[in-house]
C-alpha cells in the first residue's frame, strides 16, 4: 500500500538544519549520510510512513527546500492549500 | 477480499502538491551570484519560517499584489530579495513611522511592518509605541529571537537575565541592564490596538499557532480593523551558539517562561469613532485642487502655488485666530501648512501677529522675510511690517485710507475698514473674518464657499456664526469695489 503522503527535498535548498527531522510525526526523515555540494548533510525522505501532515514543511526555514505531497483522494477534493495538518 | 481494496488503492495512487514554495516568493533571489536558490538565512533560523508563514498567508488571502512589505535593519534586512510584493526597507528601527506613511497614503494597501527585537525594542521603541498608539492601521511581525543577530550577539532589551551576548558577557543582570522588555504586552496597555499575540517557534504544535496568528492579523488589516501585531519567539541558532534543535528547544525551556504565549488583546467591538484623519487620493492631493483658485470672478487665472501671509494687529483683534483658520482651512484643502504665532510679551497686550504658509509643495521655513500678503489690522502693524512686502504683493489695511504720512509701499494696498463693517455687522470681532473675505477674494486662494463650510463646522454659536458668514461676504465686496493704491501686479504665489 502506497504511503498517504511524499515528500521531497531539494538538496539545493537544504542547508541541513534537521529541524524537518526533529519535527517528522512518524520520524520518516533523515540526514544524509553524505555531504551535498554545500557542504551539509541535507535531510532526506526515507521513502514511508509519510502521512502528508506537512509539519516538516512549516518547520523549514527554507521557502522551497521541502514539498509535501498527498495521496490524491479517489474522489473530488478542493484546495488543499488552506488545510491545515494536524500537528502531533 | 480486504486485499483487493487495497490493491485498487494503489493501482489508482497519483499524489497531488499539499505544501510547496509559495508564489509569493521570488523563483531566484537575486542577492548573490550563487546559491540564488537559498536564503541568506543560518541554519534553523526563525525568520525563514516567519517568511513562509507570512508568504503562505498573503497568497491564500490573495493579497500578493495589493502588499507593501517593509523590511526592517537586522537579519531581515533582504527580506525584499524574497518577497515578490511591494518592498521598502528602512532605517534602524523606524518600520512602523515608514509603514503608517504608506498606509496613510496608499490605505488599499496591505502594510506590513517586519522587525527584530533590537530594531523594534531598543532603537525603534519610540515608533513602534506610538503607531500602536494611534491605532495605524498595519501588521507588524515582531521576531523576538532576544539578541542582535546580525551585528554578531549583542544584548537586546529582550535577552533573558542571565544570557550572556558580547555586551553582557557575565549574563545580563537586571541592576545594570535592566530587565527583559515584552513588547507584546507592553502595547496591550494602550487602547488603540485591535490585535497583540505573542507565538513561538519552539515546536510543531505552537509553529501552527503561529501560522494562524499571522493569518489573522492579516486578515484585520484586510478588513481594514486596525492596528496588528504578532511578537514571535524565534530561534538564532548561530549567536546562541546552538544546534538548530537545541535552539529550537531553548525557545520553549528558557523564553517561553518569561514571555508567556497569549493572546493581549483581540478587540472584537469597533473602536470608538472619533472622526477618521483626513484622506484623499495621492492624486487629488498632488494635483489642482477643486476649491481652490476657482473664485470665479476671473480675478486670478494662473495656478495657485502658495502664498506666504503675515498677520499683525493688536492682541484680541483675532490676529493668530485668523492665521489659525487659514492654516487650517489649508489643510482641509490638502495644502500644505505652516502656522507660526508670535509668542512673548505681545501675547498678553499690545502687537500680535503670524506667519502662515500655504503651499502646494514643502514649506521649507514657516518663518517668511518677505510675505506675499500683510494683513494689517492696526497702524502700528502697517508701519512695522509694510516694507517687508515684496513688488507684487499686497496689503490688507484696516482702515479708510493710508495714514497721511504714510510712504507708499512697493507692494499693492488695499484699504478695508475691516473694524468698521464688522461693527455694523454686530461685533467689531468678525474684523478679521472681514480680512480673510478679502484676502480669499483677492488671492482665490480657497473658494469663500469653501469658508463658509468651514466656519460652519467650527463656530457653534448662530449668532456668532451669522455674523462671520457676513463678515467674509463683506470682505470679498470690500476687495471688489476698492481702488487699489500702489503698484498693480500680482503677488509672488501667483507666478
Ligand atoms: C542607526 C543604526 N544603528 C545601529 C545599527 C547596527 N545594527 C544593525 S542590525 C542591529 C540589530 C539587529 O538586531 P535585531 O533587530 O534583533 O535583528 P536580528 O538581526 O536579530 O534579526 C544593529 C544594532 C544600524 N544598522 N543602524
Ligand atoms: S544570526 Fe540568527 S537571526 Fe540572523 S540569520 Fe543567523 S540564525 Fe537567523
Amino acid at each position: 500500500m502506497a504511503a498517504r503522503g511524499k515528500v521531497t527535498i531539494s538538496v539545493d535548498e537544504c542547508k541541513g538544519c534537521g529541524l524537518c527531522v526533529e519535527s517528522c510525526p512518524p520520524k520518516c526523515l533523515e540526514l544524509a549520510e553524505e555531504l551535498s555540494p554545500y557542504g551539509v548533510h541535507p535531510a532526506r525522505y526515507t521513502g514511508s510512513e509519510c502521512t502528508g501532515c506537512g509539519i516538516c514543511f512549516y518547520c523549514c526555514p527554507e521557502p522551497g527546500a521541502i514539498t509535501v505531497y498527498r495521496l490524491a483522494p479517489p474522489a473530488k477534493k478542493t484546495s488543499t492549500l488552506v488545510a491545515e495538518p494536524v500537528a502531533p | 477480499m480486504a486485499t483487493d481494496v487495497k490493491d485498487e488503492r494503489t493501482s489508482s495512487e497519483t499524489y497531488e502538491t499539499a505544501h510547496e514554495k509559495s508564489s509569493v516568493f521570488y523563483d531566484l533571489y537575486e542577492r548573490k551570484s550563487d546559491l540564488k536558490q537559498q536564503t541568506h538565512y543560518c541554519p534553523g533560523c526563525g525568520h525563514g519560517v516567519v517568511h513562509k508563514l507570512i508568504a503562505e498567508a498573503l497568497q491564500d488571502l490573495d493579497l500578493q499584489d495589493r502588499t507593501i512589505f517593509v523590511s526592517p535593519v537586522g537579519c531581515s534586512v533582504f527580506a525584499y530579495y524574497y518577497f515578490d510584493v511591494g518592498n521598502v526597507q528602512v532605517a534602524h528601527g523606524r518600520a512602523p513611522a515608514a509603514a503608517t506613511g504608506i498606509k496613510r497614503a496608499c490605505p488599499e494597501k496591505i502594510v506590513i511592518s517586519y522587525q527584530g527585537d533590537g530594531d523594534l525594542a531598543a532603537i525603534g521603541t519610540a515608533e513602534i509605541v506610538h503607531a500602536a498608539n494611534r491605532g495605524e492601521k498595519i501588521t507588524v511581525f515582531f521576531i523576538n529571537n532576544g539578541i542582535y543577530g546580525m551585528t554578531g550577539g549583542q544584548m537586546a532589551p529582550t535577552t533573558l537575565v542571565g544570557q550572556k551576548s558580547t555586551t553582557s558577557p557575565f549574563g545580563r543582570r537586571p541592576a545594570n541592564e535592566g530587565f527583559p522588555i515584552h513588547m507584546a504586552e507592553l502595547l496591550a496597555t494602550l487602547q488603540a490596538p485591535v490585535y497583540v499575540e505573542r507565538v513561538a517557534l519552539c515546536d510543531n504544535k505552537n509553529i501552527m499557532r503561529a501560522r494562524r496568528a499571522v493569518r489573522k492579523a492579516l486578515e484585520l488589516q484586510r478588513d481594514g480593523a486596525g492596528f496588528s501585531f504578532v511578537e514571535i519567539l524565534s530561534p538564532c541558532p548561530t549567536i546562541w551558539g546552538k544546534e538548530p534543535v537545541a535552539a529550537r528547544n531553548w525557545v520553549l525551556e528558557k523564553m517561553v517562561p518569561e514571555f508567556p504565549l497569549a493572546v493581549f488583546r483581540d478587540r472584537k467591538e469597533p473602536l470608538p469613532a472619533n472622526g477618521a484623519p483626513p484622506q484623499r487620493p495621492v492624486a487629488e492631493v498632488l494635483g489642482i485642487n477643486q476649491g481652490i483658485n476657482n473664485n470665479g470672478n476671473g480675478r486670478r487665472t494662473q495656478p495657485f502655488k502658495g502664498l506666504s501671509i503675515n498677520i499683525a494687529g493688536f492682541g484680541g483683534q483675532g490676529v493668530l485666530l485668523l492665521g489659525q483658520l487659514l492654516a487650517e482651512m489649508g489643510t482641509e484643502q490638502g495644502l500644505e501648512v505652516s502656522w507660526l504665532p508670535s509668542y512673548g510679551p505681545e501675547m498678553r497686550s499690545g502687537s500680535a501677529h503670524c506667519w502662515v504658509t500655504l503651499s502646494k509643495s514643502r514649506i521649507g521655513s514657516p518663518l517668511t522675510a518677505k510675505p506675499d500678503v500683510l494683513i494689517a489690522m492696526n497702524e502700528v502693524s502697517l508701519r512695522k511690517f509694510a516694507d517687508q512686502v515684496p513688488s507684487g504683493g499686497f496689503i490688507l489695511y484696516n482702515g479708510h485710507t493710508l495714514p497721511e504720512d504714510f510712504p507708499m509701499p512697493q507692494a499693492q494696498v488695499y484699504c478695508i475698514p475691516a473694524s468698521a463693517i464688522a461693527d455694523k455687522l454686530g461685533s467689531a470681532k468678525a474684523a478679521n473674518i472681514v480680512m480673510m473675505g478679502a484676502m480669499l477674494e483677492e488671492t482665490g486662494c480657497f473658494e469663500p464657499s469653501t469658508a463658509t463650510r468651514f466656519l460652519e463646522a467650527k463656530v457653534k454659536n448662530p449668532t456668532l456664526l451669522e455674523i462671520d458668514i457676513k463678515a467674509i461676504t463683506a470682505g470679498c465686496d470690500a476687495v471688489d469695489h476698492q481702488v487699489n493704491l500702489g503698484p498693480v501686479s500680482q503677488p509672488d504665489g501667483f507666478a
